[in-house]
């Protein structure tokens, strides 16, 4: 169908696509055989490589496996010095948030999934299952204690675990109050999997939240030790990266260049100004044709001359 | 430019059934500056760039005029 | 009465008047007018479409299908099913890799209609339907991890919700609620992104195959130099 081009040409007007002639094609067929091609190199790959599963970490796995970091992890929860005690909207007021020069758009957002980091990781979990005496004296303690008397409970009992090298049968004896009785019981329910169900469950019986396993395990070493095993953390630009050979989200590359290079990497609104860069790169390329400069390159660069070879060899020789 | 390898999973990862290649191990990584790449990501970058190239340069059939495929 | 009766059922036929038939004959002469069935389907292309560059598209498209095909057998079983099933497991393989083919055929098409100037001649919304598509697609991706249900979604969870949680989306967008993620995942962003790319698709109908930059010297390449 050859069609005609309607008067003359206006400014910033292309020729019409058929005005320099066509040929039979059969679209349909094209994308039979596209899709015909996809689906066999698809299962070829699916077959060759397969996918990874890297199991995940749960709380009693954590606590099984280094009691002395999720004790000094539950400690941090119960005096309010864990990141998430500190993080800030969406969680508490702790903090104001990150903001992108004058905008301070996480305190605007505010807090939506309010956490308390001592209720909610420590006293509620213990509270959710009948106890010993024992224990029940020392919840009784902590409750009745002033903020004063906590912090240097919670205080001496991190220095203790600390020096004892994270093995709380090491630590000698001290001024801990009611500290070592809670932490002890909470670890025993952590490593018997009942922790795990009872910060799922804190939401009630249905929900699919995971929020609160994966900060308390977030706020402790291993999470984090076990994605640098695994080349995943920021500054290894694991962003991009996935498990073992798999390739990653390779398309994250422009995003995670950033944090490589100061201010991003320094910056406690370092997130914010990421985010900032980014919108303003894809405003960039999202509106690309609108801006004089950059939408001339196309030109300057001989790769369409390669593209359309055959029809400039013909318009030269007709 | 270095070639680093990381440790393993700490659960290293089987699928039910063991794919010819087993990309489960250890993953190796190319270090350029302060650039870190894995090679996996490197060879679908590689991909793009030359099945951008093959596409240009490969002749395309039917330039007189005849049915495109 | 009888002599009224009909054999066959005769298709309806539009009114004589050419603006009667209310909404509906609007909307279909809108419909018919911007887009008749041989603008819709052609069985030509111009002939300066000779190129295998040109395939990416198609290339894109048929991966995406591929794509939401297998991600709707995942969806049959479960989000759970492939830790625990060979089949399940092959199939999560196949929608990891037809994901992996689909970014990286968009990827070239991207580049090469950043090089053909594809945008002239009125084909500024198809240029920004693709990039938005494109955007949408590295989001949707980054769902399909979040649900994954493995340590790998465990720490893209914890790692992507500093990052939305410093402009203030983490507020309302819970990379570590399994379940908002999941519907997202399988219902929210592939409607999204299958209105976009139709979207995109139908443009490129309407508006046909960019025609070729005139070489540096011509009188057309003149006659546009005011674009630049």
């Amino acid at each position: 169908m050859i069609r005609r081009p309607r008067g003359p040409r206006r400014p910033h007007t292309e020729p019409d696509p058929y005005s320099f002639g066509s040929r039979p094609y059969d679209l349909v067929k094209e994308f039979v055989l596209a899709l015909v091609a996809v689906v066999v190199l698809t299962l070829v790959l699916a077959a060759a490589f397969s996918s990874p599963d890297v199991k995940p970490m749960t709380v009693a796995s954590w606590a099984k496996a280094d009691p002395g970091d999720f004790a000094a992890t539950a400690v941090a929860e119960l005096d309010g010095s864990s990141d998430t005690a500190g993080y800030g909207p969406p969680y508490n007021t702790a903090a104001d948030g990150q903001k992108l020069g004058p905008l301070a758009l996480a305190k605007a957002a505010g807090v939506t999934h309010p956490i308390d980091s001592a209720e909610a990781f420590v006293l509620k979990p213990l509270a959710a299952i009948p106890q010993n005496p024992d224990v029940d004296a020392a919840v009784g303690a902590w409750k009745s204690a002033s903020p004063d008397q906590r912090s240097g409970w919670t205080g001496a009992y991190a220095d203790a675990l600390t020096k004892a090298g994270g093995d709380p049968a090491k630590m000698p004896a001290g001024d801990y109050g009611p500290v070592p009785v809670l932490i002890a019981q909470l670890t025993r329910q952590a490593q018997s999997g009942a922790l795990d169900g009872e910060l799922l469950s804190e939401g009630g019986f249905y929900h699919s939240d995971y929020t609160l396993p994966l900060m308390f395990m977030a706020d402790g070493s291993d999470l984090t030790a076990e994605a640098q095993s695994q080349h995943l953390t920021g500054t290894q630009w694991g962003m991009m990266n996935e498990a073992g050979d798999f390739p990653g989200q390779v398309w994250l590359a422009p995003f995670t260049f950033w944090y490589q290079i100061s201010p991003y990497k320094t910056s406690g609104n370092g997130d914010a100004l990421v985010w900032g860069t980014m919108a303003v790169v894809s405003g960039i390329l999202l509106f690309l044709p609108l801006i004089p400069g950059l939408r001339s390159i196309p030109r300057y660069v001989p790769v369409y001359r390669l593209i359309w070879r055959q029809h400039y060899r013909s318009r030269a020789r007709s | 430019m270095t070639i680093a390898l990381a440790a393993p999973p700490a659960t290293v990862p089987r699928p039910a059934f063991a794919p010819p290649v087993n990309l489960s191990g250890q993953g190796h990584y190319l270090h350029w500056g302060f650039v870190q790449v894995s090679v996996a990501n490197v060879v679908v970058i590689a991909a793009i760039a030359v099945a951008f190239v093959v596409a240009l340069f490969v002749p395309f059939p039917g330039s007189k005029g005849r049915d495109g495929r | 009465m009888t002599d009224q009766l009909v054999d066959t059922t005769a298709r309806p036929e539009p009114l004589p008047e050419p603006e009667a038939g209310g909404w509906t004959g609007a909307l279909r002469r809108r419909i018919f007018d911007t887009m008749p069935p041989e603008r819709l389907l052609p069985d030509t292309q111009p002939s300066y479409v000779a190129s295998w560059i040109y395939v990416f598209g198609v290339l894109s498209l048929t991966a995406l299908l591929t794509v939401i095909a297998t991600g709707t057998i995942l969806a049959l079983k479960g989000a759970a099913w492939w830790h625990v099933s060979g089949t399940g497991h092959f199939v999560n393989s196949l929608h990891l890799w037809s994901v992996e083919l689909f970014m990286t055929f968009m990827s070239i098409h991207l580049i090469a209609k950043f090089f053909m100037a594809a945008w002239r001649g009125r084909r500024l919304m198809t240029w920004i339907t693709g990039v938005v598509a494109f955007g949408c697609s590295a989001f949707t991706a980054l769902t399909g991890y979040l649900v994954q249900q493995n340590f790998d979604a465990q720490w893209i969870a914890v790692q992507a919700k500093d990052g939305l949680n410093a402009i203030g989306v983490g507020a309302y967008f819970n990379t570590m609620d399994f379940g908002q993620m999941l519907i997202w995942h399988v219902a929210l962003l592939p409607l999204v992104i299958s209105v976009i790319v139709a979207w995109h698709i139908l443009l490129v109908r309407r508006r046909g195959v960019v025609p070729p930059l005139p070489l540096p010297g011509t009188e057309a390449q003149r006659e546009t130099e005011a674009q630049a």
